[in-house]
């Protein structure tokens, strides 16, 4: 038994490596939502909380969750819907109903889905699908017939919010605010947007009917606060096979954390953008520099890769260039800066280059 | 087929005898009995007092049926009137009260009306035929099968209950009015039917035992008819000898009602196929070939009797029966009375007369078979054994109906998808013969198609299957696909979407049709009617396209839900948007207002629009719904006479021209595309019907419903306006100026001047709002009522909205309850939090967590801005405005390169 532990403690070099990666890239690709909400507690908490009469009451609400992109909506929602699912008085009532705006780009398309993903059709046979007003009124009257206190919520979840508003006559989103409004079967609209102005696209009956619930998601993030997540972002959780390849990778994120000259690379990062997917997006270049010959991450693969994320690809491109396309570039630029940016043609150019050879 | 098309046929009504009384100074005679003579036939109707007769109703599928208490007219003899003791017929008891019958309403069944506001005085120009009207005792079953032309009564309907009615009421003999004798039994076999149509060439035979869906069948006459055919595959011939018919509609008729019940069933291959039941159905197929019979003959009731047991082509036709099998039931079908009576059982009418009846119902009042109609899915289900039984006539059309193909329509009506399955393992149980059954040809075309039978025969010999799109080829075209149900659904599939298209072009024809000869029924309706395809038709094909009776629902909880455990989430139900309030403050004048004018609208009988506006959220849906309410109640309580309340919503319809089709579905129950729904209900609010129930007709998001030529609010607004429509118009919408602004002309001016405006809640009526709603329970502090009230007050007036915030407010002070200095009262803190959530813009806090970057370009456009006084610049300008300021501030940090850079890709 203690054999096994110490043989597991130590595990080859290589085989920590890829256990390393591996889970350091789920982080990243966000194939796994966070065991807890970092920094949105408070609207995690409320969120939760409107689900949850929803699913247990039956109550009808809806709720806009607005944020830049890369703020972590959908993050919030999945974690969200994960801690409600726990539940066992919620598992078997709430009945979800996911909507994208970049898939559903019409009401009708939109309606199919929701039926589908309702399993209501199965009830009619395909009969259903006839025309879209059949079907239109078809859902309202199943909606219709629920009543708060028996049938069994469905939760919507619109993302890219903004995008039904432009739906015609703002259709289903007026049915749905209604039925959310009035007593019929309980629902719980949840629209996810990084449009701050979402409400005024909203006509206003539609807006009328809406709860004016809305969860924003501005992170208010400091340096220091930024630092420590890059630095629990990185490192490895305490469960990890082999302790003191953990504890030395740990350590030593540490010390690339406090190192100077990342620090500044951090700050360059923070200031253009506060968001977690470019954050992720260089700590996925920095990991993916680790290697069995190079087990940790050095401060210098963090400038690395911060360089990579900031290479301007223009310059990149002169980069290979022969002299003499180099000259003729220089020449057009400062025929560009002379004419201020009226047109020229190759024989000015040439004549501008032909300074330079001389 | 000539012999098919009928002159107009003009009705000669008579007094008979001496008048019995008269009232000098009115001038007014009573009578005992009229005489309805159809000009060109020998026979005479007679209605008797005390007699119970078919009136014509609204529309040509529902007659009405009443008794007749008295006969009176002028002394011109141009008067004629009736005082009538009205009936119910199912279909005229509003789908939702039906509900109060506790069981499904017998097809054939009828209640004694003893209603308010029904004119008992009709025209007797508007009688279509006697009747025979049997009371039953309320435990008592209906006769199954029973007589097809009778109706049954069991209870009485007053608009808002059944009651078991005594059978005296009903009973002809003690003649409640005045009736100085007892009249004879319905339709004696001496009176022909009054308004026989002349022209029908078919000899009649005598009609086996009818069951209800003999009834619809017969009611619905040549439409019905058409449809079956149709649905059987169209095969016009337009010669069909007349034996053919005895045959075709026994497998018809029973095709359209196993199709009902299966879906399956209905195959191409099917559909031209003849069967004859198995011996053990006999009985059935006895009321198929009833329905059949009714369904087709509309021919020349006249000649009936004559030809009824001398034709010669007859015996002909009976020797050629195909199989021995049938034998029996065949020569019961064939012959005429005596078979009939035997079959049946019946015993009172002679054959001839009952088939006169039932034919007459046919020829005169398609409408009836709109009645039956809407009794269908009872009976329906009723005889589960005829499921088996699912021959498909294929008969042949004659060249009228081969003209028209639309009304293959009728046949999708059948289908119920539902019981498909099960209908199709009855089905794999017990395959039937399939049969051709000629029968009593009279016409020289019956030779040919004994021949043509024959080969059918052999056909089937063979077991092959046939399919049937050989329409023009043969009539009977036995096959036995409907085991084979997968194809032949496919093949279904594609049939009815070729029969969609049909339909429409129908659908024209018969509008034309009836613009053109039609003339606009005034208040005699005419005695020349000849059964005429009604629009009926179209409506029941498109249900089982989308078996709304099938409407799913969200299925239920497991768990129930949680009720409210504390005084803040009672609060909380309480303020939900969606709880009905006992009562809408604030709103009473408003309401009185609605109120008075409705209320005087339905005791008028007459009919008027109002517009309502006012912004969202202040109560214009709730008050109208709570003044349906108050008048529902007092119609309940017989304060005013009953009315139907539809609503739509503008929102709610993807297309306007959809809200014909939701008035019509939720008026009438029918479904049809917008078109034809749009024909029907234009029918419907401009024909007088005696017994018609005023109309409250809610139009929510009024504005939605525009369109370019602006047909539907035209319609709309202008059906209130026809003589007999007794409908009331309510519209609701945002905008105080929608008539001027977006109305033409003629729709503004038919839209009235009634308008009402619903000003936005003051913050006193909000605060009213939610005190009552909260009705006593303590769960906020005044201060914060009034400061949430005056808040939204001063932004919009939407109750809505200050009942969302109230909830909020709730919640934050929930989370904050395990503060232990908290009240357990919502206070000032919490509402002023929710507000702040709810009306704080939240761009000052987004811009304060934006990143560096993002906050200088900000700046740099503000900058530029302010410089060239535009609120435009491009975005070079600003580029270079932000590398300046950097300059003279001697910004030095690093990332404003950088950013800078990165903007260029932004």
């Amino acid at each position: 038994m203690s054999k096994r532990k110490v043989g597991a403690a130590h595990m080859p070099v290589g085989e920590c490596i890829t256990q390393v990666q591996e889970i350091l890239r789920q982080r990243f690709c966000r194939q796994r939502v966070p065991d807890r909400p970092g920094g949105v507690e408070a609207q995690h908490k409320h969120l939760l909380g409107l689900l949850k009469r929803t699913a247990v009451h039956g109550e009808s609400n809806s709720v806009l969750i607005v944020g830049p992109r890369g703020a972590g909506k959908t993050m919030l929602l999945k974690c969200v819907l994960r801690d409600l699912m726990e539940e066992k008085e919620v598992q078997k009532n709430l009945l979800q109903v996911h909507l994208n705006g970049l898939l559903q780009t019409d009401d009708r398309i939109a309606l199919k889905e929701i039926t589908r993903q309702l399993s209501l059709e199965n009830v009619v046979g395909d009969k259903v699908f006839g025309s879209f007003s059949e079907n239109l009124v078809f859902l309202l009257e199943a909606l219709k017939k629920g009543d708060r206190s028996s049938s069994r919520p469905v939760l919507f979840v619109l993302d890219e919010f903004d995008l039904f508003a432009h739906h015609k006559n703002q259709t289903l989103l007026y049915n749905l605010f209604d039925v959310s409004q009035s007593a019929q079967t309980p629902i719980a609209v949840v629209g996810l947007t990084c449009r701050l102005d979402v409400l005024e696209l909203l006509e206003k009956r539609v807006k009328s009917r809406f709860s004016h619930r809305q969860i924003h998601l501005l992170s208010s993030l400091t340096f220091p606060q930024y630092l420590e997540r890059v630095q629990t972002q990185l490192s490895l959780p305490d469960d990890f096979p082999d302790e003191n390849f953990a504890q030395n990778w740990n350590s030593s994120i540490k010390a690339v954390c406090e190192d100077k000259s990342v620090r500044d690379v951090l700050q360059r990062h923070f200031n253009s953008s506060k968001d977690h997917r470019t954050m992720n997006m260089l700590l996925m270049l920095c990991l993916s520099r680790v290697s069995v010959s190079k087990p940790t991450i050095k401060p210098a693969d963090v400038l690395e890769a911060s360089r990579m994320c900031f290479s301007d690809a223009k310059a990149n491109m002169l980069h290979g260039l022969s002299i003499l396309e180099l000259c003729l570039i220089i020449a057009m630029k400062h025929l560009n800066d002379i004419y201020e940016g009226e047109p020229f043609n190759l024989q000015m150019v040439h004549n501008g280059a032909d300074g330079f050879f001389c | 087929m000539k012999y098919f098309t009928r002159p107009k046929i003009r009705r000669v009504l008579q007094w008979r005898g001496e008048p019995i009384s008269l009232n000098r100074r009115t001038k007014i005679s009573e009578y005992e009995s009229l005489v309805i003579r159809v000009e060109g036939l020998p026979r005479t109707t007679v209605i008797n007092v005390g007699q119970h007769i078919l009136i014509e109703g609204e529309d040509e599928e529902n007659p009405y049926v009443a008794k007749v208490l008295r006969l009176f007219g002028d002394e011109s003899g141009t008067q004629k009137k009736v005082t009538v003791q009205w009936y119910s017929m199912v279909s005229e008891v509003p789908l939702s009260k039906l509900k109060l019958l506790g069981r499904e309403p017998h097809p054939q069944e009828i209640f004694y009306y003893q209603g308010p506001n029904c004119d008992d005085e009709v025209s007797a120009e508007s009688i279509l035929r006697p009747v025979k009207v049997k009371h039953l005792d309320g435990s008592a079953p209906f006769p199954d099968p029973g007589d097809p032309d009778s109706l049954y009564v069991k209870l009485s309907w007053d608009s808002k209950t059944f009651k078991v009615v005594d059978s005296a009421l009903v009973n002809p003999d003690p003649a409640p009015a005045s009736c100085p004798k007892p009249s004879l039994p319905p339709s004696p076999p001496c009176s022909p039917p009054a308004a026989a149509p002349a022209s029908r060439g078919l000899a009649r035979r005598a009609l086996p035992t009818p069951d209800p869906s003999v009834m619809r069948r017969a009611a619905l006459g040549e439409v019905r008819y058409s449809r079956a055919s149709a649905s059987a595959g169209k095969a016009c011939y337009a010669a069909e000898a007349e034996s053919l018919h005895s045959a075709t509609k026994l497998s018809a008729s029973k095709c359209l009602s196993a199709k009902r019940r299966n879906a399956m069933e209905r195959t191409p291959g099917v559909r031209k196929k003849l069967e004859l039941c198995s011996p053990e159905k006999k009985s059935m197929s006895h009321t198929d070939v009833l329905s059949q019979l009714l369904d087709e003959d509309l021919e020349s009731e006249g000649m009936l009797a004559q030809h009824l047991s001398s034709s010669p082509p007859r015996t002909l036709s009976l020797g050629h029966r195909l199989t021995p099998l049938k034998k029996s039931r065949r020569a019961s079908a064939a012959q005429d009375a005596s078979p009939l009576k035997e079959s049946t059982g019946m015993d009172s009418p002679p054959p001839s007369a009952a088939e006169d009846s039932s034919r007459e119902l046919l020829d005169k009042s398609p409408q009836q078979g709109g009645l039956v109609e809407a009794g269908l899915p009872t009976s329906s289900v009723k005889t589960p054994r005829r499921r088996n039984a699912t021959p498909r006539g294929k008969y042949a059309t004659r060249g009228q109906k081969a003209s028209t193909p639309s009304r293959q329509k009728g046949s999708k009506v059948l289908k119920e998808p539902a019981l498909g399955a099960l209908a199709e393992v009855d089905h794999e149980d017990s395959p039937m013969l399939p049969v051709t059954t000629p029968r009593s040809s009279k016409r020289k075309s019956a030779r040919l198609v004994l021949s043509r039978i024959k080969v059918q025969l052999s056909l089937l010999e063979n077991q092959q299957d046939r399919d049937s799109d050989s329409e023009e080829e043969d009539d009977f075209v036995p096959s036995k696909k409907e085991l084979q149900s997968s194809s032949e659904e496919e093949e279904e599939g594609e049939e009815e979407a070729g029969l969609d298209s049909d339909e429409d072009v129908v659908v024209k024809k018969r509008r034309h049709a009836s613009a053109g000869s039609r003339t606009p029924r005034s208040k005699q309706k005419t005695s020349t009617r000849t059964p005429r395809k009604t629009p009926n038709r179209k409506v029941t094909p498109s249900t089982p396209r989308t078996p709304h009776r099938a409407t799913p629902s969200i299925p239920s909880r497991s768990r129930p839900a949680r009720q409210p455990a504390n005084v803040l989430e009672e609060a909380r139900i309480r303020l939900h948007v969606s709880s009905v309030p006992e009562s809408l403050p604030c709103r009473e004048q408003e309401f009185q207002d609605i109120y008075s004018f409705v209320e005087s609208k339905i005791i008028d009988g007459t009919g008027g629009c109002m517009y309502i506006s006012g912004v969202p959220g202040t109560g214009k849906t709730a008050t109208v719904h709570e003044v349906m309410r108050c008048l529902q109640h007092a119609a309940d309580v017989d304060e005013i006479p009953p009315f139907h309340f539809i609503e739509i919503n503008g929102m709610k319809m993807t297309d306007p021209h959809q809200a014909y089709v939701q008035i019509l579905q939720k008026l009438t129950g029918q479904k049809a595309t917008a078109d034809h729904a749009a024909a029907l209900l234009e029918k419907r609010f401009s024909n007088p019907a005696p017994k018609r129930e005023s109309t409250v007709l809610l139009v929510d998001e009024l504005d939605l419903l525009w369109t370019r030529k602006q047909n539907v609010m035209y319609n709309l607004f202008d059906w209130p306006t026809r003589r007999h429509a007794r409908l009331v118009v309510l519209t609701i919408a945002n905008t105080m100026d929608l008539p001027e602004r977006i109305m033409i002309n003629r729709v503004a001016s038919r839209l009235g001047l009634t308008r009402m405006s619903f000003q936005p809640y003051s913050f006193k009526q909000l605060q009213q709002i939610i005190t009552s709603r909260l009705n006593k329970v303590k769960a906020f502090e005044e201060d914060a009522l009034q400061l949430v009230s005056r808040k939204v007050a001063a932004l919009s007036g939407d109750a809505r909205r200050c009942l969302d915030i109230c909830r909020r407010a709730t919640e934050i002070c929930e989370h904050s309850a395990s503060d232990p200095s908290a009240t357990g009262l919502v206070g000032m803190g919490h509402v002023m939090d929710a507000l702040n959530e709810m009306f704080s813009s939240a761009y000052i806090t987004a811009i304060k967590c934006a990143s560096v970057q993002e906050q200088i370009f900000l700046r740099a456009v503000i900058a530029e801005f302010r410089r060239l006084g535009l609120e435009e610049a491009t975005f070079q300008q600003v580029k270079s405005r932000r590398t300046e300021r950097r300059r003279r501030r001697s910004c030095r940090r690093s990332f404003l390169h950088e950013s800078i850079d990165r903007l260029k890709f932004i």
